[in-house]
């Protein structure tokens, strides 16, 4: 079996898998990062964002050995200890989520906008979470969220 | 999903080698189709040649009036490009419509195009501009490179390295978009060149084409209004859950209309 290695939230990690593991599988099942979710698995649903070398990608649909030598973030790598990422925080504040089985991916995803466009607008974030599904909140709050998010990393809050 | 030997390839040449040494070897550009039909079990290869990490596959370049785009460039790259967006405003604008941001920081022109499905968009930018396809083998025009549904001129084993696009004096690419998946249900792209109007249709029917009638309208006079009530014929095109033929025909020149407004 291959052997893959990849930093995961800035950890050195390495594990036997089949080339068919998928990046979620590695993380779930191998390294039990168990934040990053499996909604849909056919790539619509966005539950599975992580950033792989900075940029969101669904982990639902890349191979664990298309990720070899990479920097693979997930959402248990924002926090910094006890004290919330800003759009972690965002989410908190204004109720960004309902059930939270959508929370991860939404959140790795706005991270990739926040990080491209500090004060993006509200048409911007919906255009954004196009690849991103929520069946609780209506979004409305989401992007609420996420244009706080994006302000309070823009103020450096703890970002 | 079946399992397969993987393969990361170094450069086009190691990638060609790999692929010919398999006993049913594929090609992956970004995954963005490849995977999800992996995952269905639609395809069985028996090795997986990853053409993520060759280098020298990736970039853009405009000179001499024309804009080459790398086969390994993602969506992503040619939307936010400067260079593109000055040379063709209309090919950034398509590329920053394909699918959610996800796949556009993975999915590829060479991937999309090698694939050739019938409601991706790059295929009507490549034919409405009158673009190169550029191969480890040689160069294909674009009018001849798409051949059917999912099928394309590339022979076995064919490696695309590059596409290169002709600016336009003007263009202009209208989607009507699935609302959930964002392939196009139609999507016509309109261009204005040295070598005269190309209309370039894709989502209507089963491989992207061109309306000649509609070109040969504009270009006498090159208005929305020289396509008042022009549509594409019904026969032969695509009929599924979201739309008929008819719609599809009636949306080709509502499509077109929109893309010729919008040049300008």
């Amino acid at each position: 079996m291959p052997t893959v290695n990849m930093n995961v939230n800035g950890e050195a990690v390495s594990g036997e898998v089949e080339a068919r593991t998928l990046l979620v599988q590695f993380l779930r099942e191998q390294l039990r990062l168990t934040g990053t979710h499996v909604g849909c698995d056919t790539s619509q649903c966005g539950a599975c964002v992580v950033h792989v070398n900075g940029v969101s990608a669904k982990s639902c649909t890349m191979l664990a050995v298309q990720c070899e030598g990479a920097d693979v973030t997930t959402i248990e790598g924002l926090a910094d200890g006890d004290t919330l990422h800003p759009m972690q925080e965002a989410f908190r504040d204004n109720h960004g989520l309902q059930c939270g089985f959508c929370t991860p991916g939404m959140i790795m995803s706005a991270l990739d906008l926040a990080n491209r466009n500090s004060a993006p607008s509200e048409q911007q974030v919906r255009d954004w979470l196009e690849g991103n599904i929520c069946r609780c909140t209506g979004y409305h709050n989401i992007v609420k969220s996420i244009m706080a998010g994006a302000r309070a990393m823009a103020a450096g809050q703890g970002g | 999903m079946h399992d397969f030997t993987y393969h990361a390839a170094g450069s086009v040449a190691d990638a060609a080698a790999k692929a010919a040494a398999g006993e049913d070897a594929v090609l992956m550009a970004g995954g963005m189709t490849l995977l999800p039909t992996l995952k269905q079990r639609l395809a069985q290869p028996s090795d997986v040649v990853d053409l993520g990490g060759v280098a020298e596959l990736r970039g853009i370049r405009v000179e001499g009036g024309a804009v080459t785009v790398g086969a390994m460039t993602v969506h992503d790259a040619v939307e936010n490009s400067s260079e593109v967006a000055a040379a063709i405003p209309a090919l950034a604008a398509l590329a920053g419509h394909i699918g959610d941001p996800q796949v556009r920081n993975r999915g590829t022109i060479g991937g999309s195009i090698a694939n050739n499905d019938p409601a991706a968009d790059y295929p009507a930018a490549l034919v409405g501009l009158g673009a190169t396809v550029c191969t480890d083998r040689r160069e294909i025009a674009a009018d001849d490179f798409f051949t059917g549904m999912f099928e394309t001129a590339l022979e076995e084993g064919e490696i695309v390295t590059s596409v290169r696009f002709p600016a336009p004096q003007a263009a202009a690419y209208m989607k009507f978009p699935n609302p959930a998946s964002r392939y196009a249900i139609v999507g016509v792209f309109v261009a204005r060149t040295a070598g005269g109007v190309r209309v370039a249709v894709t989502g209507a029917a089963g491989c992207v084409y061109r309306e000649t009638a509609m070109e040969a309208a504009l270009e006498g006079n090159f208005s929305a209004a020289a396509l008042d009530g022009m549509t594409a014929s019904a026969d032969d095109l695509n009929e599924d859950i979201h739309a008929s033929a008819e719609y599809r025909a009636h949306l080709v020149g509502v499509m077109a209309r929109r893309a010729v407004a919008a040049c300008g």
